[in-house]
């Protein structure tokens, strides 16, 4: 007499809202898991290596070896998540076998598909992607994505990518707002998505799916930063175990997304911190190497 | 009515919502001094571990056990029932020991097994959703624990078809394994505003105890 409905949309995407207001930390292994939740991370990114170094080493990016993802499951009771390269199904495949909470279709990794991403609805599993405007989100949720992030410039410890991509969201959606309905046509083609989904989104006034920032985030203002303009959380890859004091950045970081409107918490929390990551500024990057514009 | 909902970390805005739906004034509650002038709490879902520390960091259990001590309704919805919870089958996180429930985390296991399926709950019987047909309510389970051990003054309003509690009451308290505040049927948030309504005239548990001089385990 009752149905059980599993990988139904709604579970994907309420996976994600239960993530809100909340920092998910890159780790590499699971002793940095570890720290993450301690920490208070609501969630992990298992690597093989953080952003900055795949910046730093070239070559072909793909995704971790299970054994080391399985390794860092077994090691924390929060969510784990895991990234394929774009357009790489099967190793989306295998993310869902291994019992992965979340994949992350990522364009840190070397993409697969020039063209296609992954069918995201074929699969149980929520995924999150990137985007750097309104029209790349909602090509993302179209094809099955639960939660968006922006894609800011992963590695670089600069905000200012992320700042950039928010922003191009937020603005797109108010002027969604304001616009004629009968305008509304040309513009769903112009950005590549249904009308419908353009329509849901200017009646909601924000993206239909949560959105967290990510890309360049490195210190609790940068994290606060990011909520101000309106992300509903954000990740941190390299900005904390490329720090001084991982433990203690990671455990001001989860205070600022919480308190990121109250400037006395800020300063607290902000204090005593030790080495930020290094970094480099997103500027300096040659066209051909930066991440953000590997899909579109 | 004023209803705080526990902003810490999690899908409080969801809970907001609803409430606004049912033209409840609401409060964030992120420190200590926004519990003030509340009658009742929601504890959201979301991460119950980053949910444990933000409330030892910014001093918040002990006047949230005050407050469900002193008879002011709360409710916690998934990792918002951890929280609320005497004993879980983990060491983290550290729960408030406000019901005499046992809670086991994870207890369907990963993301995967997240699910959804309509319950039934009696007691919502008489209460209208808006705009939709009174009948079961759809529950959506995410990452859900559930009740392994109620405790004998405790009521459970939902179990599944297992037999396993995933909603239960004690009294002016109420956790829920599920979300409601993702669906479109606000009978569970009003069934809570009933109860922070009259916290004293609430039948309570079973037997009709009294909440205000109900043990009330741990602080």
């Amino acid at each position: 007499m009752v149905d059980v409905l599993t990988g139904t949309f709604t579970v994907k995407s309420g996976h994600a809202q239960m993530l809100k207001g909340g920092v998910i930390m890159d780790v590499v292994n699971a002793e940095q898991a570890m720290i993450a939740a301690e920490a208070g991370a609501v969630a992990v990114m298992a690597l093989e290596r953080v952003p900055a170094d795949i910046r730093a080493d070239g070559g072909v990016a793909r995704m971790t070896d299970p054994a080391i993802i399985q390794g860092i499951m077994d090691a924390v009771s929060i969510p784990v998540m895991a990234k394929c390269r774009i357009g790489h199904f099967v190793e989306a495949q295998v993310l869902e076998a291994i019992g992965i909470d979340y994949i992350d279709e990522s364009e840190v990794l070397t993409p697969a598909d020039e063209v296609h991403h992954v069918w995201k609805h074929d699969f149980q599993v929520p995924f999150v992607c990137g985007c750097r405007d309104l029209g790349e989100a909602l090509r993302r949720i179209s094809e099955g994505a639960a939660m968006i992030r922006t894609k800011g410039e992963a590695g670089t410890g600069d905000v200012v990518e992320a700042v950039r991509h928010m922003r191009a969201v937020q603005d797109a959606i108010r002027k969604l707002q304001n616009m004629p309905e009968d305008e509304l046509v040309v513009e769903a083609r112009n950005l590549g998505v249904s009308l419908e989904l353009l329509q849901e989104t200017r009646e909601q006034g924000r993206l239909p799916v949560v959105n967290f920032a990510a890309g360049g985030v490195a210190t609790p203002a940068d994290a606060a930063l990011m909520m101000q303009l309106g992300a509903d959380g954000v990740f941190v890859g390299s900005g904390i175990f490329k720090s001084g004091d991982p433990a203690q950045r990671g455990y001001a970081i989860v205070q600022a997304v919480t308190h990121y409107k109250d400037p006395k918490i800020l300063a607290d929390v902000s204090k005593d911190l030790g080495e930020p990551m290094v970094g480099i500024s997103a500027r300096s990057i040659p066209q051909e190497e930066l991440l953000a514009p590997r899909s579109i | 009515m004023k209803i705080g909902v526990l902003a810490v970390q999690g899908d409080f805005a969801e809970h907001i919502a609803v409430l606004r739906r049912l033209n409840v004034e609401c409060q964030e509650v992120r420190l200590p001094e926004q519990l003030e002038g509340i009658d009742g709490l929601i504890v959201p879902g979301g991460e119950s571990t980053t949910l444990s520390r933000l409330m030892s960091i910014y001093h918040l259990r002990e006047p949230v056990a005050a407050m469900a001590k002193a008879g002011k309704a709360v409710w916690g919805t998934c990792a918002g029932m951890i929280m609320l919870a005497h004993e879980i089958t983990e060491a983290d996180p550290v729960p408030l020991q406000l019901m005499d429930i046992g809670v086991q985390r994870n207890a369907f296991g990963r993301q995967i097994d997240s699910f959804e399926q309509d319950l039934e709950i009696h007691e919502l019987d008489g209460l209208e959703p808006a705009g939709l047909e009174p009948g079961l309510f759809h529950a959506i389970f995410i990452r859900a624990p559930v009740v392994i051990r109620v405790g004998d003054s405790v009521k459970t309003l939902a179990m599944l078809p297992n037999g396993k509690a995933v909603a239960v009451q004690q009294g002016n308290l109420m956790a829920t394994s599920f979300h409601p505040e993702l669906t479109n049927d606000n009978r569970l948030h009003q069934y809570f505003l009933n109860l922070a309504a009259s916290p004293a005239a609430d039948p309570g548990p079973g037997q009709g105890t009294d909440p205000a001089t109900e043990p009330v385990t741990g602080q």
